[in-house]
């Protein structure tokens, strides 16, 4: 069910890796990286993201937000409310990559 | 009435009659957040006894029990309130009471099931024995906003209090006539209430706040001598760090005259005094802590930590204020539950999809049980506990 589970994303992850072929996060990196978005963003923004105490981060709701905007926030947050800054825990590219999957969507993201 | 439940208890007999009778009060579950399933647990073997799936979205599920510790009542992140029977092992009912919850609260009487939500912003009340809805408080505030509800705890005289994260403010519903529940508010409590306790006695409600340094108390004695600011200023300026994760209120520490609650963006556990409310100490720990749970007898603190820190888990004595293990339990541990004497704590390692049981004495593992990505623990003894 697990080994599943792991398979079902790297295949998810290989597709994606094929239109960002420039992104340097490792490919063992964004399985981590969607392991995080899912279970410890999605502590305040849902498993599927559809939001709690955080705003949903679906496209949907992300609609109008540029790359470098959505990335910024994973960085540094936003003050005055409980978003907190990821910088100590991401790199810059991976917290574009984590904007740019949440812009697209993640798997189950409803 | 009364006929119809001796033959449904009857039936009920009959239908088991090849399974051996049995209470309910050393059984548990144990929440698997990202499969939507239960495992029903039996804390006497220390195994798991059966799985519940069907339970829809569970990051972030709490569970209360119905006063004969016979049924769960699970309340998912999606809205899902679902009746869970542990003698069979099944879900007796199931409705989907919102868009987005939080957590809920059983009344004194057992009677009522209130759950806190997030979207719409309310709180629900539910017949125990139905699920039927009964009343349903909009957290409206300012010019007619709705504030997610959080923090909500029964409390003697069958009421339910809450918080509103937005609106800063802290309601108690009485609900003795359970259709037309009496809401008192409290306005200006604080910025940002995160999650809140009631003391085991039953007196206090505790709120802490997110947007400052601080604790809301409320004297369910006196309610009309109103909102209290409790340690104002705690982290005195020091810069708070990131919080990863919010940090859990409800389990709450209490270990004799103090209270251990955890210090919001800060490495440090706060120790207040129950009698005059000032702190009386803290104690610097692994990381930003997130439960923090005096075994029953309140000679340890157990202490768990967010992320980077979720790893290891803290003992404190009690006595010498000082920590006496840290253990490492697995990767990401999300929740820790006492047996009801203490003598052992389960807790769940997310990543690892395992429960690894502990001797509180010896400190040491002395069983583990698999789960998928497990989070939140459950034992039966809470049905007979105020606040829990």
């Amino acid at each position: 069910m697990r080994i599943n589970a792991i398979r079902m994303s790297l295949a998810l992850v290989i597709c994606v890796a094929g239109s960002a072929a420039a992104d340097p996060v490792a490919l063992v990196r964004q399985v981590e990286l969607e392991h995080l978005v899912r279970h410890d963003c999605g502590s305040c923004h849902g498993m599927t993201l559809n939001g709690g105490l955080g705003p949903a981060l679906t496209p949907q709701a992300l609609s109008r937000k540029p790359v470098v905007y959505v990335t910024n926030v994973i960085l540094d947050g936003r003050p005055g409310t409980a978003m907190p800054g990821w910088r100590p825990l991401l790199s810059e590219a991976e917290a574009a990559w984590i904007a740019k999957r949440l812009l697209e969507g993640l798997p189950d993201a409803r | 009435m009364r006929v119809s439940l001796v033959f449904a208890l009857a039936l009920l007999v009959a239908g088991c009659a090849a399974v051996e009778p049995r209470g309910t009060g050393d059984l548990g579950l144990v929440v698997e957040r990202a499969s939507g399933s239960l495992q029903l647990v039996d804390t006497t073997r220390r195994v798991a006894i059966g799985r519940v799936p069907g339970l829809g979205d569970l990051s972030h599920a709490s569970i209360v029990y119905s006063r004969d510790g016979r049924y769960g009542y699970v309340f998912g992140r999606d809205g899902g309130l679902t009746k869970v029977d542990l003698l069979r092992g099944s879900i007796a009912q199931r409705v989907l009471q919102s868009g987005n919850s939080i957590g809920g609260a059983i009344s004194q009487d057992g009677r009522l099931v209130a759950v806190a939500n997030y979207k719409p912003g309310g709180v629900k009340i539910f017949a125990a024995d139905t699920l039927e809805l009964l009343a349903e408080i909009p957290a409206t505030y300012g010019n007619g906003r709705r504030a997610k509800v959080v923090g909500l705890e029964d409390a003697p005289g069958n009421r339910f209090v809450f918080s509103l994260f937005e609106a800063g403010e802290i309601w108690m519903a009485d609900a003795t006539d359970p259709r037309n529940p009496k809401i008192t508010k409290f306005r200006e409590i604080g910025r940002e209430p995160y999650d809140a306790l009631v003391t085991p006695d039953g007196r206090y409600y505790l709120a802490g706040l997110f947007g400052e340094d601080g604790l809301a108390l409320l004297d369910l004695w006196y309610p009309e001598r109103g909102v209290k600011r409790i340690l104002p200023g705690y982290g005195r300026g020091g810069k708070p760090l990131p919080v990863y994760k919010m940090p859990h209120l409800e389990g709450w520490a209490i270990a004799g005259r103090f209270a251990y609650i955890p210090a919001v963006g800060h490495h440090e556990v706060l120790i207040v005094d129950t009698e005059t409310w000032r702190e009386a100490g803290r104690i610097a720990v692994a990381g930003q802590p997130v439960f923090v749970m005096a075994r029953p007898d309140g000679r340890q603190v157990w202490v768990n930590f967010a992320l980077p820190d979720n790893g290891v888990v803290q003992v404190i004595d009690t006595e010498s204020r000082t920590i006496v293990a840290t253990l490492e339990p697995g990767r990401v541990v999300l929740h820790m539950e006492f047996t009801a004497r203490g003598e052992e704590v389960w807790i769940s390692a997310r990543d690892d999809n395992r429960v690894t049981v502990y001797d509180t004495a010896a400190l040491k593992p002395v069983a583990m049980i698999s789960a998928q990505s497990p989070s939140g623990i459950f034992f039966t003894a809470r049905a007979f506990r105020i606040g829990l």
